[in-house]
């Protein structure tokens, strides 16, 4: 078991035929995972890594069963395309794009109300169900199977706590890079129920970051609605108020979305907090005995 | 990006949104004959900088004469403006604004952003102007008003009214404010702000609602459609070398301390720095590389760095996943050897191709620090400084 994503998962690439689509859509073919089609508009027709490229995205879920989408569109056309792909009938998109604005995102998010879709980022890594089933940028070699969840805003601290967990031998049960702006799609909540429900998930690792109030949010979710250990780190203590610290959505401002905050809410609910993100691996393992 | 004031005030002229009169000036002579033409008897001289708290740092001057104009912006020009929001350093003056005196009997608050939890734009009302806002938030929350808008529907009349009658206008001033929150909403969405703030607003001596200040904040991510504001932007307002930064597609933060660091990704950008300060030291800065990292681009973010003569070590740390850590290796030995490095560097590389990418390290006979993990990254650095 895993969530989202597994071996059976068919794939649409959304910018198949551009240089990150092309790119990052062979890697995850590498990797084993089912790629199915891809979708530029203008394009329908032709082959690209061998697989049929559709100029719509209906087309492409009607014609192959597809029923994950996955986004490299540039960011003018980003929010366009993650509509597209939920109106096509797909139950998950995975947007990697990066750069969208944010009132193109609050649209989409008012425009995703009227369909059954999921959505992952944007602006993220993608996720990943180790040993079946990669969608996304991240390195698959440092993955292995196994019994941890990780949820992260962050694309680099998700594969610190991925290649600590692989290390030490816990594994993970899938890992969910939910994207570093400030609206998105899936949050810390929507994740850690899934993990929560998911008979193969021992305990959940989840990376926050300053700005906003999702941990804190997830933190009280935690305390009525989780009983499998969580180990949770913040980054960004350091960091100046006002200013934005690389993600759109890495801003203390008004005095909100302190990392401090922040651990207060996942201290307070039980949550076992780790300062150091070199300590993920190694406090996860203490808390399942491994 | 921010705009200044007297920017702000043009683009709300533009929607509609009252705005007292005044005019921009570089020089002292420029301020008494916009001071001139404006007319009247009183003005206020404001300096143009990205940054609030204006008044209480001496950044707003009253002057009853073309004299005092003139005196007014002459103290301000060409002097660095420290308010509780720049820093000891400080922002130039390089513009004032003139603008006519304002008979004022009452001071409002008003701002439009975007509300993250509820991932809507939201209006945001007090009837304590004047004031930091976050303090009265802070102090008296019973003192804010707020309402979310529906992106389909916008902005409705009855949610402006809600807003207009808990501020306790009278009839007719509901109606202007009605008025003026509808066009601040489109003002909001057409120029892809990420923040509009007007503070105080203003009820005049006519009893009439009035913008007095003027903050607009557009969002980058949205400058690609949004030209005509990008041309506006104000570079001596911002940190030189994050503007040198942003120059070659680097996210780069200036901070006060001594240890520069250099990182793929931001959430590990900000997790090298948190490390640093957990092990002892204090960061000189927040710089991420970015995933798309080539050897040329991490040369590049290496004399930067490298520019800022409080830094006394360097902490390389990279998890390559799409980038290389032998690619990241090259950009290291490139950069070390084209400006004399007189610091010590210590390098942490994990992932993609690492035995390669240290081997390359220690082969290129410099004086490069390896480290085998993130805490041992952290020590060496700190021990370094």
């Amino acid at each position: 078991m895993s969530i989202l994503v597994n071996k059976n998962s068919r794939i649409v690439c959304q910018g198949l035929t551009g240089r990150q689509g092309s790119f990052h859509a062979q890697q995850c073919i590498e990797y084993g995972t089912q790629i199915v089609a891809g979708v530029t508009p203008g394009r329908g027709g032709e082959t690209h890594l061998d697989l049929p490229v559709f100029d719509t995205m209906t087309e492409a879920v009607d014609e192959t069963g597809a029923d994950v989408s996955v986004i490299f569109v540039p960011a003018p056309a980003a929010a366009d395309a993650i509509v597209a792909a939920a109106d096509a009938g797909v139950g998950l998109v995975v947007c990697i794009t990066e750069g969208i604005p944010v009132l193109d995102m609050v649209k989409v998010k008012a425009a995703l109300r009227d369909y059954d879709c999921r959505v992952i980022g944007p602006n993220c890594p993608g996720i990943i169900t180790p040993g079946e089933c990669k969608i996304g940028i991240m390195p698959g070699s440092i993955h292995k199977p196994g019994r941890v969840g990780v949820i992260s805003r962050s694309g680099t601290l998700t594969y610190e706590a991925v290649f600590q967990t692989t290390n030490n031998g816990l594994g993970q049960s899938s890992c969910v890079g939910i994207g570093g702006d400030p609206v998105r799609g899936m949050n810390f909540i929507d994740c850690l129920e899934l993990f929560e429900q998911d008979a193969d998930t021992d305990g959940i690792i989840m990376v926050g970051e300053i700005g906003g109030t999702d941990e804190e949010a997830a933190a009280r979710y935690i305390q009525n609605n989780v009983n499998k250990p969580v180990v949770a780190y913040i980054a960004g203590v350091t960091a100046p108020p006002g200013k934005r610290m690389g993600h759109a959505g890495a801003i203390v401002s008004g005095g909100e979305g302190t990392a401090a905050a922040k651990y207060q809410a996942l201290e307070d609910a039980g949550v076992k907090t780790v300062r150091s993100p070199a300590e993920l691996g190694s406090a996860m393992a203490e808390l399942l005995g491994a | 990006m921010n705009l200044h004031e007297y920017q702000a005030k043009e683009l709300f002229a533009r929607f509609g949104i009252p705005v007292t009169r005044g005019s921009v000036a570089g020089t002292p002579d420029e301020a008494a004959s916009a001071a001139e033409q404006l007319g009247g008897e009183l003005w206020v001289v404001k300096a143009q900088v990205h940054a609030g708290g204006r008044g209480k740092a001496g950044g707003v001057k009253v002057a009853r004469s073309g004299a005092e104009v003139r005196d007014a912006a002459a103290g301000m020009l060409g002097q660095r403006l420290v308010t509780k929001q720049t820093g000891d350093e400080g922002l130039p003056i390089n513009q004032v604004f003139v603008e006519m005196g304002s008979d004022i009997e009452r001071e409002l608050y008003l701002s439009v952003l975007l509300d993250r939890a509820r991932e809507r734009i939201a209006f945001i009302a007090s009837a304590a102007g004047g004031m930091d806002i976050e303090e009265v938030a802070e102090k008296t929350p019973e003192k804010i008003l707020k309402v979310i808008v529906n992106p389909a529907a916008g902005l409705q009349a009855f949610q402006a009214r809600q807003l207009a009658y808990g501020l306790g206008l009278n009839k007719e001033q509901v109606k202007q404010f009605v008025g003026l929150a509808g066009r601040l909403y489109q003002l909001f969405i057409e120029s892809d702000c990420s923040l509009v703030e007007i503070n105080p607003l203003i009820v005049n001596g006519s009893g009439d609602l009035l913008a007095l200040d003027a903050k607009i904040n557009i969002e980058e991510n949205a400058l690609f459609r949004q030209s005509n504001l990008a041309a506006m932007r104000d570079a001596s307002q911002e940190d030189a070398m994050e503007r040198s930064a942003a120059e070659h597609d680097l996210n780069y933060v200036s901070l006060d301390g001594s240890i520069a660091c250099m990182v793929n990704g931001a959430g590990l950008a900000m997790a090298t720095m948190d490390l640093i300060k957990l092990h002892g030291g204090e960061p000189a800065n927040f710089l991420d590389v970015g995933g798309g990292a080539t050897p040329e681009r991490v040369a590049a973010a290496f004399k930067l760095i490298l520019s800022n003569p409080a830094v006394k070590a360097i902490l390389v740390n990279i998890f390559g996943g799409i980038v290389r850590c032998d690619l990241i290796a090259e950009g290291i030995i490139q950069a070390v050897r084209e400006v004399d490095v007189k610091v010590p560097v210590v390098v942490r590389l994990e992932g993609t191709n690492v035995d390669k990418g240290k081997a390359l390290l220690a082969e290129s006979g410099l004086a490069i620090t390896p480290a085998d993990d993130l805490t041992d990254a952290a020590r060496k650095a700190v021990a370094a400084a």
